[in-house]
Formats: C-alpha cells, sequence, structure tokens
C-alpha cells in the first residue's frame, strides 16, 4: 500500500513534468495517493465536546502559522494542506480518526489531539502506520515514555505533568511559604491525577504535609460537601489539579463558603471560562501554564499582534501552543531526509534550539519531551495580577 | 457539628432541586403509568432558557425563571401530544422507549443548537450573591432561593392537585381513566396540564441549578434526571408527597456520603439505595402494595 502510494506519487510527479508543457497546470495527484506539490498533515481535534475550548484554539494556533508558513512559500517549496477532523473530545473517535489520517489520506503527520486521553488513544495506530503524532498539550508523563521506553512516533510540545505538579509544589512552599496542602483531584481523568501525584511527591521533599486528599470525578457540579469536609481542617494552600470546567464552580463555591486559601491550579484553568464560572470568586488563585501574554519578548509580541489582527482576540496558550507545534512538525518535515512519517520521525527527535513562542526548547531524544520554562499565572477579583517566569 | 449542620444545608439545596424533578416524574406517572425519562432534558432546556434570558434580554432572576417554566411547560404538552398520545393505547414498553427516544432527541438537539461547550451564567446581583455566617455556617442568598423557590412552588403545587378543579380532575384521572371520561373529565387535557404542571417545575429546577452552580450543558439533565427518578421510586412513584420526601433524602444522602465518606461513592450510594428499595419496599416509602387485579 505504502509503495503504491509512493509510485502513484511519482507519478503524479512526472505528469505534473509533462503537464508544465500544456496551458493547464495538473494541480493534484491521483485519488488515494499524496498530491506532489503539498505537504498533508492531519489535525485530530477535539473540535466539540467537554474540552472543545482547548481542540479550538490550538486549531486557531495551527491554522495562523501554517497560513504563514504557506504565504512564506511553503517547506522546501511545498504547502502546507491542512486535513481537519473532529474527534468529539471522545478517546475512541479520536483512535478512528487517527488511522483514516493516516491509511486514508496518507499525512506525514498528525497534530493533536489536544488531552492525554486523546494522545494515547493513537499510539498504537502511530506505531503501526509509522506517522508520527505530535501534541501542542498533552501533558501525561506515560504519553512519550511508556514503561522505560520512549514511544518513537510520539511527541509534545509542551512540558509534562511532573515538571508542572513539581513546579506548582515548588511554588507552594517556596513563594507562598505554605507548610500544608490539601489536594482535590478529578479521580476520573489520568491527567489530573499524575498532577496530584507530582505535588504531593514535591510538596513532601520539600517539608511540607499534604492533610487531606479529595477527588471528584468528571462532570461534578456540587463541590459544596467535599469543601465542607476540607474546612474543619487547617491548611496553608489548596492544590486542585483539574479542567475549567470543573475548576470553575469548585473555586466559586469554596470562596462562598468562606475558605481563603490560595488556590493553585494547572494548565487546565487556562480558559476565559474559568473566570465566568469562578466569578468574584477568583481570587488568590494561581496556575501553571505554557505562556503568558504578558511576555516581552519581541517574538512573543510579534505572535500577540498577528494573532490578534487575524483572530481579533488575544491568544491563550493553547493558541500559542498550537502555533509552535506547527512551526515545529513545519520545521522537521524541512530537515527530514525524505517526505515519510519514519524520516520525519526521526528529523522531530533531532530537533536542537527551537524557537517558539512558549520559550526556545530541544526534544530531549530519550524521553521526547522538550526541555522549557514554566509560567505561573495569578488572578485577583478575577484579573490577571501576577505572571512569573520559573 | 458545624460541618453537619453545613453539609445539611448543602444537601436540602440539591435535595430541593432532586424534589422539583422528581415532582414531575411522579405525576406523569401516577396520571398514565409513563417514565417520561425526557423530563431530565426538560429541566436542561429550563436552564437554556433561564440562560438565555438573563444573558440576552438581561432580564432578572424571577422574570427569567417565570419564561423558563412557562417555555418547558409548553416544550412538555408539545412532547406529549406530538410523542406520547399516539401512543397511549400501546404497550407501555414503546411509551417507554419512545420516552428514551424524545430524550436523546432533545439532548443532540439542543447540542446542535447551541453547542456541546459548557456555559456560564451571567454574574448575579449582589442580593442573590450574598452569604450570611450563621455560628460558623455558611448560608449562601442562592441556597435559601433554591430552597425557598423550591417550598413555594411545592406548596402551589399542593394548592393546585387539592384545591382546583383541574387538580380534583387529575387526582380522578389518575385513580381510573374510564371511570373519569364516564363522568365527563376531560381526559387528554388533564393529561397535558400534567404535563405541564411537571414541566415547569423541572424549567424551574434547571434555571435554580443554573444559578446555583453557574455552569450549564446540553447533557446536564442526564445525571439528575436519572437521580430524580430514583428519588421519585424511593418515595413511592405516583404520590406527590413521597417525591418530595425521595429529593430530600437522596440530596442529603449524597451529600452526607461525599462529606463524610468520599465523593466518588455517593453515585453508587445514590442507586444502592434504589435497588434496596425496589427488593424490600417495590411500592416505594409511601406506596401501598395493591395487589393485581386478575
Amino acid at each position: 500500500m505504502k509503495r503504491t502510494a509512493i509510485l502513484l506519487a511519482a507519478g503524479a510527479l512526472s505528469l505534473s513534468v509533462f503537464a508544465g508543457c500544456s496551458a493547464k497546470p495538473v494541480a493534484n495527484a491521483p485519488e488515494g495517493g499524496e498530491s506532489a506539490d503539498t505537504i498533508k498533515i492531519g489535525l485530530n481535534y477535539e473540535l466539540s465536546g467537554d474540552v472543545a475550548t482547548y481542540g479550538q484554539a490550538s486549531v486557531a494556533g495551527i491554522e495562523l502559522a501554517a497560513k504563514e508558513i504557506n504565504d512564506a512559500g511553503g517547506v522546501n517549496g511545498k504547502q502546507i494542506e491542512l486535513v481537519k477532523y473532529d474527534n468529539k473530545s471522545d478517546t475512541a473517535e479520536a483512535t478512528t480518526l487517527a488511522t483514516k489520517l493516516m491509511a486514508q489520506d496518507k499525512v506525514v503527520a498528525v497534530i493533536g489531539p489536544a488531552t492525554s486521553g486523546g494522545m494515547k488513544a493513537q499510539i498504537q495506530v502511530a506505531e503501526k502506520n509509522q506517522v508520527p503524532i505530535v501534541s501542542g498539550s498533552s501533558t501525561a508523563d506515560d504519553l512519550t515514555v511508556t514503561n522505560g521506553k520512549v514511544n518513537e512516533y510520539v511527541f509534545r510540545t509542551c512540558f509534562n505533568d511532573s515538571f508542572q505538579g513539581t513546579s506548582a509544589a515548588n511554588y507552594s512552599s517556596e513563594k507562598l511559604g505554605a507548610k500544608t496542602a490539601v489536594i482535590i483531584k478529578d479521580n476520573s481523568n489520568d491527567y489530573s491525577k499524575g498532577l496530584a501525584a507530582s505535588f504531593d511527591a514535591q510538596f513532601k521533599a520539600n517539608g511540607g504535609t499534604i492533610v487531606g486528599e479529595e477527588a471528584y470525578a468528571k462532570g461534578e457540579r456540587n463541590f459544596n460537601s467535599i469543601l465542607t469536609k476540607i474546612k474543619g481542617q487547617s491548611f496553608d494552600v489548596i492544590y486542585l489539579p483539574g479542567y475549567y470546567e470543573e475548576a470553575g464552580p469548585a473555586i466559586k463555591q469554596a470562596r462562598e463558603l468562606g475558605i481563603t486559601a490560595p488556590i493553585l491550579g494547572a494548565d487546565g484553568y487556562d480558559s476565559p471560562k474559568l473566570a465566568e464560572a469562578a466569578g468574584a470568586g477568583l481570587t488568590d488563585v494561581y496556575f501553571t501554564n505554557h505562556y503568558s501574554s504578558a511576555d516581552t519578548d519581541p517574538k512573543v509580541v510579534e505572535f500577540i499582534k498577528t494573532f490578534k489582527d487575524a483572530n481579533g482576540e488575544e491568544p491563550s496558550a493553547f493558541n500559542a501552543l498550537g502555533y509552535d507545534t506547527m512551526k515545529f512538525v513545519a520545521d522537521a518535515v524541512s530537515r527530514a531526509s525524505e517526505l515519510t512519517g519514519p524520516a520525519v520521525k526521526d528529523a522531530m527527535a533531532a530537533t536542537k534550539d527551537f524557537a517558539g513562542v512558549t520559550g526556545t526548547f530541544s526534544v530531549d531524544p530519550e524521553t521526547h519531551n522538550p526541555v522549557k520554562s514554566i509560567v505561573f499565572i495569578g488572578y485577583k477579583d478575577g484579573k490577571i495580577a501576577v505572571t512569573e517566569k520559573a | 457539628m458545624e460541618q453537619l449542620a453545613q453539609q445539611l444545608i448543602n444537601g436540602l439545596s440539591l435535595g430541593s432541586i432532586y424534589a422539583l424533578i422528581a415532582l414531575g416524574y411522579t405525576m406523569v406517572y401516577g396520571i398514565i403509568q409513563l417514565i417520561n425519562f425526557a423530563h431530565g432534558e426538560i429541566y436542561m432546556v429550563g436552564a437554556y432558557v433561564g440562560y438565555a434570558c438573563m444573558t440576552f434580554l438581561g432580564l432578572g432572576f424571577f422574570e427569567s425563571l417565570l419564561i423558563a417554566m412557562v417555555a418547558c411547560s409548553v416544550l412538555g404538552v408539545v412532547i406529549e401530544r406530538v410523542a406520547y398520545k399516539p401512543l397511549r393505547n400501546s404497550t407501555r414498553i414503546a411509551a417507554l422507549i419512545t420516552a428514551i427516544g424524545v430524550s436523546l432527541l432533545i439532548q443532540y438537539t439542543m447540542m446542535a443548537l447551541v453547542g456541546a461547550d459548557v456555559r456560564t451564567y451571567p454574574a448575579l446581583p449582589d442580593y442573590l450573591s450574598a452569604s450570611f455566617n450563621i455560628g460558623g455556617v455558611i448560608i449562601s442568598a442562592q441556597s435559601i432561593l433554591i430552597i425557598g423557590t423550591s417550598v413555594l412552588l411545592m406548596v402551589a403545587l399542593q394548592f393546585i392537585v387539592h384545591r382546583t378543579r383541574l387538580g380534583k380532575a387529575m387526582r380522578a384521572v389518575s385513580m381510573d381513566a374510564d371511570a373519569a371520561r364516564l363522568m365527563g373529565v376531560n381526559v387528554d387535557t388533564t393529561i397535558s396540564f400534567t404535563f405541564m404542571l411537571g414541566s415547569a417545575l423541572a424549567g424551574a429546577a434547571g434555571v435554580l441549578v443554573g444559578v446555583y452552580y453557574n455552569s450549564i450543558n446540553p447533557l446536564m439533565g442526564v445525571l439528575p434526571g436519572l437521580k430524580a427518578f430514583v428519588a421519585a421510586v424511593f418515595g413511592g412513584i405516583g404520590i406527590i408527597p413521597g417525591a418530595l420526601i425521595g429529593g430530600f433524602f437522596i440530596g442529603t444522602a449524597e451529600t452526607l456520603v461525599s462529606g463524610y465518606l468520599s465523593s466518588l461513592f455517593k453515585d453508587a450510594v445514590v442507586f444502592a439505595i434504589l435497588i434496596l428499595v425496589l427488593i424490600f419496599r417495590p411500592a416505594g416509602l409511601l406506596g401501598k402494595n395493591v395487589r393485581e387485579k386478575v
């Protein structure tokens, strides 16, 4: 099948050479083959469903980057063609779409999904079809490394959970002077559990004590009972790693119950919906993030300006990560020895000092994790008041 | 002690929502022996109507509540006329499956119309976002609002059912539809009226939840709908005071389980209660075991 595709592509190439003599150029390759003059990149994103905000934001960044690349002449003279599908925030759907993108659309790389669950659902498919998959926002530790072995075809352009959890624990101990903490985690997703575990380990290593651990399940809106339960204990901070959908109501209810301790979270908070749901309760809330729109780096300032012109709003971290991920893929494709999955994968693993808007990073060939910095964003009265890079 | 008091208040707020939804289940069951699985979706639509009123029309809480109740009663009657009335003389399983179909239809129609994204209610006026500290127990204006509105609506319902002609007709139809028809009761109108009342209450519950949790989505009706059904069965399905007791009991049980055990068990406990009730008191807490006539 693969060979036929290459043959067809070669055929298409020669056809277009002949076509050059006639008046009308032949733009597309025969059906089922790789186009001769475009590079197909698959997008497998959550465009609807629970975490649609993440998927849509990532895609906005990716599309902006692809447009910039194409306007500048493409990659090695070829235009990038995005093949975009909606996995409806469903992991089973993500697997199906990955197969479709790789086997039917013959993409050289797949970007997305935004969440770790969706990415994990693609690993098998990627290894089987030998097509690299890249996520800009999947932070699960075991995504790129499973059982001590690196997943060859899996990449990401964001830091991983243990780094986020550890940084949040250090921030609590050092900046907020916390000695005791309560963890409230979403027991139905790996992301939240992973963050909670790494926070727990680092906070204890810093000499702190975890005085309580509570759990909720996805879709929960009523946190009053667990908050009332922890209210009776004394603690300095609450670590609430989760998504904005649940974190918003949880923060609102905590403040209404008179819990004033700082609440820390992770990049799942990054959505304007957090402030809408938490309302005036969004004070003394901090979260670890990939990027801040308050950054003064000229590259970031330029990106913010172009993004605003194109989309009419300030880019979020997901926009920035999507943008970086597209550029990262294009960079690897431009360095790849040929336009095949394995060659692109090798080029990705060899990425050095890639300068993105979320920081300059190199890919660690052992773990496929990028080595980069983290940003803390703090809210006061529903508005961003603190941004610190660590 | 303080904590227990706080948990009870949390439980009562949650319980009054379940009770409002359970009333709709129980009334409809009482009158046509149909478990209206689309009821949870009416509650969801109510939440969206309230959201639209507050966000796009800039209306206040009480106006939005009223509009949502009216919109939901219309929806309830339409569902009854279109989906259930043609099946009135067919098997009960046919009507039940239709109810599940209607439920899915409404869920996904809403998803197509408004998108799957979570939406948040606009900020509330000060008198609704205040909270009172009574000896360490915090009572928010919203809990008072939820419990107060629910109790008020339940009192109104009792009045309608027991003191009005239509209420009398409802009771008559639920006892024996054929005999009621012979006595000159318009059975179809009465059934539609029952759907209207139940749906209005569900719509009110939707708006209250929207205000309380500040977060709504097209699938929000599924679990509360099921739990309200459990509440109705717990109290004895078809019996109005039973739905009240069931609702408050389930809400409190759920809160106490997450407060003193783990919030991950609470749904399991609710459904375990359902199983126990079905084993030991199949007719529910207030229900009487009626022997089937042969």
